[in-house]
């Protein structure tokens, strides 16, 4: 690999061997899958919530951070497990919310700037066209490289230290240009109304691709999608189909023309989306009984737009006993709805905006068996797809039908 | 007799390893799909359902979901629940930055198509160093 007169310092051990480990480990990936060199990256977004990193995680964590050393670009966090004005009555464990504060003790030591936010793009860093970027989350990525143009590849939780370690990152994927040209052609034949169908357009999209190095380019959309449907489609996509990025013909930045979106090359799959297939995604989430445990909204996290929606069919109303109604959101947007009595509308209504979170990582495996939690309503296709995998029967519906499920305590 | 397949294609991640197969023609995601705890494939949807892949050699045919599977690795290893290694058809970065932090055998787009020619139950040897698998069928 070429590495500049700095980088083979860092290999040398000259910044210590903190950094020559985080180096070494970006050349081994990168040799993985063939890159030439190195690229700086303007900032990281990292994901480092103590359900994904467990002990070893955080063992790392605070090792790297008792060396002392210093990240060397600006690092943002994902949200955390805990909220921690809730956690008691959501019922986590104390270990829990300790490790969570030593995961954010020692983040802080590094440099980085624990926001615990998914929505980072919407609220504390906006990508900009052609920067790169070193970011993790999943969601955040496909964002940044489809909406702004930004270019960056997943950089999971290990990976986003060791780039904010030494600033940069295997120049392979998503950096380049000839990886960013679409690949699949997606004729839209029915138009996505409300940002779940947004999500439920990109879990029909990514359960037929799922594979990183597939580019989707969507080719028929009406109007003009807000900013919200675009992000419940990148995280829809990029979870059910692990995808980085994806193209919107007269939307996103790099498809002006459908010309331009495939590089001048044919795509090698046509995919139609034929009326009627959003109500069936929709229809493939299916409750096995009418009583509902919990509605949760807000992943990703939510918007000021999204949360005002939910305030507005709230109003007035009671969240069902034995039914719990939950909104996650990131600190600046809960700072808003508490300066603009959002919060006040939600809790006496019974439900409860928390801050910083995400609901699948609040331990959604413990708190499923302590309280017997099975029927979860949601407006998230992306939640609707992680959570089967604890336990939980998800059931993907509008928000409409999500805030009625949470009054009435019943689906079908 | 024994039957012996050769598999090749660039250098992978981590040590030489061998075990028994476990072949998938479904992704994998260590927090969608498995209980690392227990050491079983947890998604009830998922092919491998209520199967161990512990200490075997993984073959699935791409690597899904989100980027928590890096962080995941260590954890596997430690708790005695990873595979021994990880052939994926086409893999995303998460996959590889978690096996080159836990020092895990991973390899990808080999050929042939380890999804198709490798089948559960045979005997696998990963050399990710020269970009070789190895496999034995007893029939």
């Amino acid at each position: 690999m070429n590495l500049t007169q700095e980088e083979q310092a860092m290999q040398k051990g000259d910044f210590g061997p903190v950094v020559q480990n985080a180096l070494e480990s970006q050349i081994g990936v990168g040799g993985f899958f063939g890159a030439e060199d190195l690229v700086e990256v303007r900032s990281v977004h990292l994901m480092a919530d103590i359900e994904a990193l467990a002990d070893p995680g955080l063992n790392f964590l605070e090792e790297t951070a008792a060396s002392g050393v210093k990240f060397r670009v600006p690092v943002t966090t994902n949200p955390r497990s805990v909220d921690f004005s809730f956690w008691k009555e959501m019922g986590q464990e104390k270990e829990v919310v300790e490790k969570e504060r030593r995961i954010i003790d020692a983040l802080s030591k590094l440099g980085a700037l624990p926001c615990n936010t998914c929505i980072n793009y919407q609220t504390v860093d906006q990508p900009r066209f052609g920067e790169h970027l070193g970011w993790g989350d999943t969601g955040t990525v496909i964002f940044a490289n489809s909406v702004a143009g930004a270019r960056s590849n997943f950089e999971a939780g290990p990976a986003a230290v060791w780039a904010g370690l030494t600033g940069r990152v295997p120049r392979y994927g998503y950096h380049l240009s000839e990886k960013r040209r679409g690949t699949i052609r997606v004729v839209m034949e029915e138009q996505p109304v409300s940002n779940s169908d947004w999500g439920a357009l990109g879990c029909f999209i990514g359960r037929k691709l799922d594979d990183y190095w597939k580019v989707p380019v969507f080719e028929g959309v009406e109007g003009s999608p807000t900013i919200d449907d675009l992000k419940h489609l990148g995280a829809s996509l990029a979870s059910y189909g692990s995808l980085g990025m994806f193209h919107m013909v007269g939307v996103t930045p790099e498809a002006r023309s459908s010309e331009e979106a495939y590089g001048g090359e044919a795509p090698v799959e046509t995919i139609m989306v034929a009326p009627g297939t959003l109500e069936g995604v929709y229809q493939s989430f299916q409750p096995e009984e009418e009583k509902v445990d919990l509605v949760v909204c807000g992943t990703p996290q939510l918007s000021l737009y999204e949360l005002r929606e939910i305030v507005d069919l709230l109003k007035g109303k009671q969240v069902q006993e034995g039914t719990r109604l939950f909104l996650t959101t990131n600190l600046q947007i809960k700072a808003l709805a508490d300066e603009m009595g959002y919060t006040e509308i939600v809790h006496k209504a019974g439900g409860r905006i928390l801050a910083g979170v995400c609901f699948y990582i609040m331990t959604a495996r413990h708190i499923q068996e302590k309280f017997n939690y099975r029927t979860l309503v949601t407006n998230s296709a992306k939640l609707a797809n992680i959570i089967s995998g604890y336990g939980y029967n998800p059931v993907l519906r509008p928000i409409e039908t999500c805030v009625e499920a949470a009054v009435s305590g019943k689906v079908v | 007799m024994a039957e012996t397949i050769i598999i090749r294609g660039n250098p992978g991640v981590g040590p030489p390893v061998e075990g028994e197969a476990i072949v998938s023609e479904e992704g994998f995601s260590a927090r969608y799909d498995y209980d690392r705890y227990r050491g079983v494939i947890s998604r009830k949807s998922h092919v491998l359902y209520g199967q161990s892949i512990v200490g075997k050699i993984a073959v699935f045919k791409t690597s899904k979901g989100g980027v928590a599977t890096s962080w995941m690795m260590l954890d596997m290893v430690e708790r005695g629940t990873c595979p021994a290694g990880f052939i994926f058809g086409r893999t995303n970065p998460v996959m590889v930055q978690g096996a080159v932090w836990a020092n895990v055998a991973l390899m990808h787009d080999l050929d042939p198509d380890p999804v198709q020619t490798i089948r559960t139950g045979d005997y696998v040897k990963m050399i990710p160093e020269k970009g070789i698998v190895e496999v034995t069928r007893v029939s």
